[in-house]
């Protein structure tokens, strides 16, 4: 027989086996169920779990060979029995019937209605893995988004179709602030209409109930598709949740011309489902015992962003995730921060002080401002605006330091003009309310006002004519 | 031709697969897997079984399917048509990729790295009867503005006679342009087209000790920690601190013939950010568009990892292959610790015995093995040439103890380590002056006394003891406070934050700051120094230091970096008269 008739007759089986049930498990470890004495199942490949009550769940074939195939179940694996569990490997890997329709719907993990109205039925099928995005068919980010909330818009702007996340910590203000984004964000002068994709790992129900409640209250919940896999869902479903989210995502914003904003919480429940599984599977470990691969995992999520040159959509992400023990270190925030493309990171005395929102601006960045701002997109003072601000208030954490060892009356009557700054630019600037939006030429004239506590000498960054046109106005 | 299975799939684990009914697959076969012909790579062959490596999505692979070998190792097309062109991890064109599956990348797909169609006008260099080796040149074919191809003779043939040549004339890279008679009686034909293995180094005649500094037009990186040309070095540095961006700024400004970019398991927009921007940007010394002297590899995070590990020794041997033809090539690698990550999952995955964090124990090896394949090169053909590698290293929460950071250190011979601090007060570049170092300084001295009037080497010790000493006064200051040093010690401080802000800073973004020239460079530190040695004879005259520091051109002297063009240097050599004179005048008023 040649390879070709080979070929063929593969194929022709596989269609056959696809669909085939098996009954009876080798072996059922945390989420992932073995199986012998199998057709050969395709790597990757959606497994039908079907429990002995009847009940269906959704797996993923993680690793395949003669001997065994590994299933791992996203809806976890709690009621299965050995004997009794029975599988059906569907021949192709895990999708999501994707559709407009999704947008004003809670869903699951999975994509399948949670809110107890019509199942949703989807118009294409995509793989939830997605494909690499060529970095040749991309288009550079540089619309400006303009948040309303002065220390973003000002010093680590966001643009569209940036991934910019929230490095926050457990009972910090993040929810808020991300409610917040998602109400004001708007591109000036642009298509600005956003629709939201909301994608919730882990996380207790009165966070999901808080941001329904927020879109409720301005009336998008209608423009928002959430899939919530919540803290008493199964962990495993968490590893899925993400990614069905982006499928959606590509398909509101490449298909459909839209601009989605993704906001995804939490990621470190991500992560730590992910450690679950690896766990499991005695894979070798690397930092706090998270897999080597996690780096890879994220990536796979966060570079579902962009835009493509000659489409009119975008994706732009917001995730958010909360630094365990406040460790920027960590590997969750660390790996993070190497993907994505800057980070607002929050700061717990901050938040004590009464600081909202928590922001310390010094270690946060946004890597894309710089072709997003500027003349004709924000004002041609906001390069070097920005850039002094960051430079004077670094020093004011030099001079507190200083205060706090030798008293402030001590200090130089400059260093106690910085710590003016200081005061001003935190309580002024940085600080405002829940439901302030100030537009960008009221945060630029505001870094102004906190500058101009300085003498003029101080502000070397910025150019003469510069300081003319707005220092001490 | 029938195609050869050399095997069956057992197992799927990802990119790593274990084929079965192994007969005679080759070790480093380069092979391909299933009926969707995914690309892999054996890179283990034991008790009838072969690990492969696959390069692309495994998924939908499963056992029984056909592995096909293709007879040879994994390797790289070289001739003219590579400049210019954006490759995936094993030297596939992006823009072909996107032509045959659009924005998002299909599996499967195969390409030409060169296109076999295009005619090239080739001018032979030698003639019937003339005798040739490994790596001689035949003719020249102008593959950009900037770049003279030089077809060259394969490494593979060692000695013979040319028995036919190609006239002047269009020619594809297919097309045999000589043919080469041996000494056995054999004759070979030859193409300008080569392939070449992407894990074997290209052989040389000789190696060269480095003399010639890499001038990037960064000035900690010239004055400070300078790279030869052939040399290696690692930038290592937590996110956000500029790693990316200081290799763009080399790769735009550095003055090498040709740059090789590699975007090894980092963002996609920073490659989209790269082809933007290149094509505009005019190289200051030949004036033609800085495409026209790179080559850029792309193999994003998102995108398969075992191409990933592919995809630094696909770069470096395109370097060697333009430096056998006799130019100095830079290779940037952002990020080596993303390959370094790459050879521990696939490690893993293989089931191989973890040394540090997961790394395989030959992880040290491996990197040994990359930055070997850098150096300045007597080549074949009595051409010289170079290749120098400057590698990102991303170190786990910025940590520089951990084991990628640690064993590039014993391998390369010059370090720029970036500094949190300086980049969270945005002070870019943010290489460390304390953490850094380059042991080039004494190949490249007399490159730079030549430069400076021989002044080069003793401002650099100046400006270095200021700056260590400054480290000591501040730990006193955190204490008391700058008001309790006396104005001789407070200079010090002075000195050094004016050097920090008008020397040290730059900025990537700015039109005339973005590069320095050497001579600027030298300018520059003598003017600081000036201002150092003046100032301090003044102070111990009693002049207090307040009335210094506010002179004007000491204002002037902090912006010189971005107020001076580069083609009017003779306007530092004014501040810095200035700047004396008013010093003089001062001091003059508190002598008596
Ligand atoms: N020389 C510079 N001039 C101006 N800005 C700079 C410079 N270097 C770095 N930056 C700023 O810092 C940001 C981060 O730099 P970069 O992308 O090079 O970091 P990185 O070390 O490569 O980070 P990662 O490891 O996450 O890729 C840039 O987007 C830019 O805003
Ligand atoms: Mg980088």
């Amino acid at each position: 027989m040649n390879t070709k008739a080979q070929t063929i007759l593969a194929q022709g089986d596989r269609r056959l086996l696809s669909g085939r049930e098996y009954r009876g498990a080798s072996r059922i470890d945390g989420p992932l169920v073995y199986m012998r004495n199998t057709h050969p199942i395709g790597y990757g490949e959606l497994v039908e779990v079907v429990a002995s009550d009847g009940s269906t769940r959704f797996g993923q074939v993680l690793d395949t060979s003669d001997e065994v195939v590994v299933v791992q179940v996203f809806e976890g694996t709690d009621g299965l029995s050995m004997p009794d569990t029975r599988m059906r490997f569907m021949g192709e890997p895990l999708s999501l019937a994707v559709s407009e329709e999704m947008l004003g719907r809670v869903m699951d993990g999975l994509g399948k209605s949670r809110d107890g109205s019509t199942a949703i039925a989807g118009s294409v099928e995509r793989d939830v893995n997605g494909e690499p995005m060529n970095p040749t068919a991309r288009e550079y980010p540089r619309d400006f988004i303009q948040t309303g909330i002065s220390v973003i818009d000002g010093m680590t702007t966001l643009i569209q179709g940036q991934k910019l996340p929230i490095f926050s910590g457990n009972g910090l203000d993040h929810n808020h602030l991300a409610a917040q984004i998602a109400r004001q964000a708007k591109v000036l002068g642009g298509d600005s209409e956003f629709c939201i994709v909301f994608a919730a790992m882990g996380v207790k129900y009165d966070v999901a109930r808080f941001f329904i409640d927020s879109f409720e209250e301005t009336g998008v919940l209608d423009n928002v598709a959430l899939f919530l896999s919540l803290a008493d869902d199964p962990s495993i479903e968490r590893t899925i949740t993400p990614k069905t989210a982006l499928t959606l995502a590509e398909h509101l914003a490449f298909d459909k011309g839209k601009h989605v904003l993704v906001i995804m919480t939490d990621m470190t429940n991500y992560c730590e489902s992910l450690r679950e599984i690896a766990t499991m599977r005695g894979e070798i470990p690397s930092r706090k015992g998270y897999p080597g691969y996690l780096y890879s995992n994220l990536a796979e999520l966060y570079e579902r962003s962009g835009k493509i040159g000659g489409r009119p959509g975008s994706i732009t992400q917001l995730p958010i995730l909360t630094m365990p023990n406040d460790d920027i270190s960590h590997p969750v925030p660390d790996l993070t921060g190497y993907i994505t493309e800057g980070q607002i990171v929050f700061d717990r005395s901050m938040q004590a002080r009464g600081i909202y929102p928590p922001i310390n601006c010094l270690p946060s960045l946004s890597r894309l401002m710089k072709d997003g701002i500027g003349e004709g997109m924000t004002r041609s003072d906001h390069p070097h605006l920005a850039n002094q601000l960051f430079a004077s208030y670094s020093h004011v954490k030099d001079v507190q330091n200083l205060a706090s060892v030798i008293g402030e009356e001590e200090l130089t009557t400059l260093d106690q003009q910085y710590l003016e700054f200081g005061t001003f630019f935190e309580n002024r600037f940085v600080k405002q309310g829940f439901d302030e939006e100030r537009s960008i030429d009221e945060t630029l004239d505001l870094a102004w006002e906190a500058l101009s506590k300085l003498p003029a000498e101080e502000l070397q960054r910025l150019t003469d004519e510069e300081i003319a046109e707005h220092y001490g106005k | 031709m029938k195609e050869r299975i050399i095997g069956r799939v057992k197992r799927v684990n990802g990119p790593v697969l274990i084929v079965k009914d192994i007969k005679d697959a080759m070790m480093m076969e380069m092979v391909n897997v299933g009926e969707q012909r995914l690309v892999g790579e054996v890179v283990k062959l034991y008790d009838g079984l072969a690990t492969v490596q696959v390069y692309e999505d495994a998924t939908a692979l499963k056992p029984g399917d056909n592995v096909y070998g293709t007879g040879m190792s994994l390797s790289v097309e070289l001739g003219p048509g590579l400049i210019g062109t954006i490759y995936d991890g094993i030297q596939r064109p992006l823009e072909h990729l996107m032509e045959a599956s659009g924005a998002f990348m299909a599996r499967g797909l195969s390409f030409d790295a060169i296109d076999h169609a295009k005619l090239w006008h080739f001018t032979p260099s030698l003639k019937i009867g003339d005798t040739v080796k490994a790596g001689s040149i035949l003719g020249v074919v102008a593959e950009t503005n900037m770049i003279e191809h030089r077809i060259m003779v394969s490494p593979h043939i060692t000695e013979g006679v040319i028995a036919s040549i190609a006239g002047e004339g269009g020619y594809t890279v297919e097309q045999t342009i000589a043919t080469i008679a041996r000494g056995d009686g054999t004759q070979v034909e030859v193409s300008m087209m080569q392939r070449w293995p992407i894990r074997v180094g290209r052989p040389v005649a000789d190696r060269r000790p480095l003399s010639v500094p890499l001038i990037t037009g960064l000035r900690v990186i010239d004055t400070l920690f300078p790279i030869a040309k052939g040399g290696t070095v690692a930038i290592p540095g937590g996110f956000g601190t500029g790693k990316t961006m200081t290799q763009h700024s080399i790769a735009q400004w550095c003055d090498a013939d040709l740059i090789v970019y590699i975007g090894c398991g980092e963002r996609g927009n920073e490659m989209t950010d790269v082809l933007r921007e290149f094509p505009q940007l005019i190289d200051p010394r030949t004036g033609h568009s800085l495409m026209e002297r790179t080559i850029l590899i792309a193999n994003t995070s998102n995108m398969p990892v075992s191409a990933r590990e592919a995809s630094i020794y696909t770069g470096i041997t395109m370097a060697e292959y333009y430096r056998d033809q006799g130019y100095h090539v830079a290779i940037m690698a952002d990020s080596t610790s993303r390959w370094a990550e790459a050879l521990r999952e696939l490690s893993g995955r293989m089931e191989e015995m973890p040394a540090e964090e997961g790394f395989p124990a030959y992880l040290p090896t491996r990197i040994a093995q990359f930055y070997e394949r850098a150096g300045l090169m007597q080549n074949l053909n009595g051409t010289t040439g170079s290749v120098s590698v400057i590698g990102a290293v991303s170190p786990p929460g910025g940590d520089f103890s951990e084991p990628v950071t640690q064993h590039t250190r014993r391998f390369v011979r010059c370090f720029w380590g970036l500094d949190r601090q300086l980049a969270s007060a945005r002070h870019y570049p943010a290489i460390s002056w304390l953490d850094s170092y380059s042991e080039y300084l004494v190949d490249v001295a007399n490159w730079w006394q030549e430069r400076s009037d021989g002044s080069w080497h003793e401002s650099r010790e100046r400006i270095m003891d200021l700056l260590q000493r400054e480290v000591r006064l501040q730990q006193i200051v955190k204490l008391v406070g700058p008001d309790a040093l006396p104005d001789t010690q407070n200079f010090i401080l002075e000195i050094c934050s004016l050097f920090k802000a008008a020397f040290l800073q730059q900025n990537a973004f700015d039109e005339v700051d973005r590069y320095c020239p050497p001579e600027k460079q030298v300018k520059m530190l003598n003017a600081i120094l000036a201002y150092w040695q003046r100032g301090s004879e003044a102070i111990a005259k009693g002049v207090p230091m307040v009335k210094i520091r506010r002179l004007k051109a000491v204002q002037e002297m902090a912006r010189m970096r971005l107020s001076v063009p580069n083609d009017e240097l003779e306007q530092i050599d004014r501040i810095q008269l200035r700047l004396e004179r008013s010093i003089d005048q001062i001091g003059g008023i508190y002598e008596h």
